[in-house]
């Protein structure tokens, strides 16, 4: 849903509105250039969640994962990254866990009200895991 | 295949050497930073808001309180206290995302200087004004001007849309 919400370029900036919790959002318009089957939303985040569900994940595939994820016009949603703080817990990696959060964060740029939602919808696995935010560890801060 | 062999061999003796001595010689003193910091054929550290998860970790060389503290985080991480999560997060990580995208004062010092610059050069211009440059030709003189003027008045200079246009010849003023 946020994929869409969020769009970052410029004709995100009309689907502002749809930036509001509980709002169903329009199809993904990713733009294949040679016609061929778009995936819709769903179909992207079950590939991203199965990606770093994989149970024996090596750490090179969560960096490459999560730069690659980064590096779309979106910010993941609450599941994807569940599913990648989970594969951080599998590798014994905090500090990376930690850092995806700041990475969304940033990645949401001037939308402040996505943050807080991800957090909202993560905390569980956050405490379960035992995840602080940068906030908790006053890393947001200079 | 010999000579190439040699070849290669020579590379390594002569060419590659100071750079594999170097980073052997960071690592001798122990440097927290990567010792391959100067070999770019080697995947790099880097900061970038783009990549959040770098290739190599920021700091290679743990020393045993930190190895101990990776050995803690393979347990349960509710066990740690903050100051070892930042401390785990600042041994892969050197900048958090707010350092990365915080500025700096720079341009306060490059605008300070272009205003030196400026002001040295008004200064030379200002002086070249008072001892280089001589008198002005005396035909711009107040008394000069005067007279000059009530002549183009009188000759009628422009009287459709100049000079004397703007005189009033019944009133004897400026219109």
């Amino acid at each position: 849903m946020f994929r869409a919400a969020v769009r970052l370029s410029v004709s995100g900036a009309r689907s502002l509105t749809w930036t509001r919790l509980g709002c169903t959002a329009p199809l993904a318009q990713r733009c294949y250039s040679h016609g061929g089957k778009q995936e819709t939303d769903d179909e992207f985040d079950a590939r991203w969640v199965n990606y770093f569900n994989k149970a024996d994940i090596d750490a090179w595939e969560l960096r490459k994962g999560m730069n690659t994820l980064i590096g779309y016009d979106l910010v993941p949603e609450p599941k994807i990254l569940d599913a990648a703080l989970r594969a951080c817990r599998r590798l014994d990696d905090l500090a990376s866990a930690i850092r995806i959060l700041e990475a969304v964060k940033d990645k949401s740029g001037p939308h402040k009200d996505i943050y807080p939602y991800l957090i909202q919808e993560l905390r569980p696995t956050v405490d379960e895991l035992g995840i602080s935010t940068p906030e908790e560890l006053g890393m947001d801060k200079l | 295949m010999l000579t190439s062999r040699a070849l290669v061999r020579g590379l390594k003796s002569g060419f590659w050497r100071p750079l594999s001595s170097t980073s052997s010689v960071q690592a001798a003193h122990g440097k927290d930073m990567s010792p391959d910091v100067l070999d770019p054929s080697v995947p790099q550290y880097n900061n970038r808001l783009d990549t959040p998860l770098s290739d190599v970790p920021f700091v290679r060389n743990l020393n045993s309180e930190q190895r101990q503290l990776k050995e803690k985080e393979k347990g349960p991480w509710t066990k740690l206290t903050k100051e070892e999560k930042i401390a785990l997060y600042r041994l892969t990580h050197e900048l958090t995302y707010p350092e990365m995208r915080r500025g700096s004062s720079e341009w306060k010092t490059v605008l300070g200087g272009v205003f030196i610059f400026l002001g040295f050069s008004g200064m030379l211009v200002w002086w070249q004004r008072i001892f280089v440059f001589g008198e002005v030709p005396h035909t711009l003189s107040d008394e000069w001007v005067e007279k000059q003027t009530q002549r183009m008045i009188d000759m009628r200079i422009n009287p459709i849309g100049g000079f004397a246009y703007h005189w009033d010849y019944v009133k004897k003023q400026w219109k």
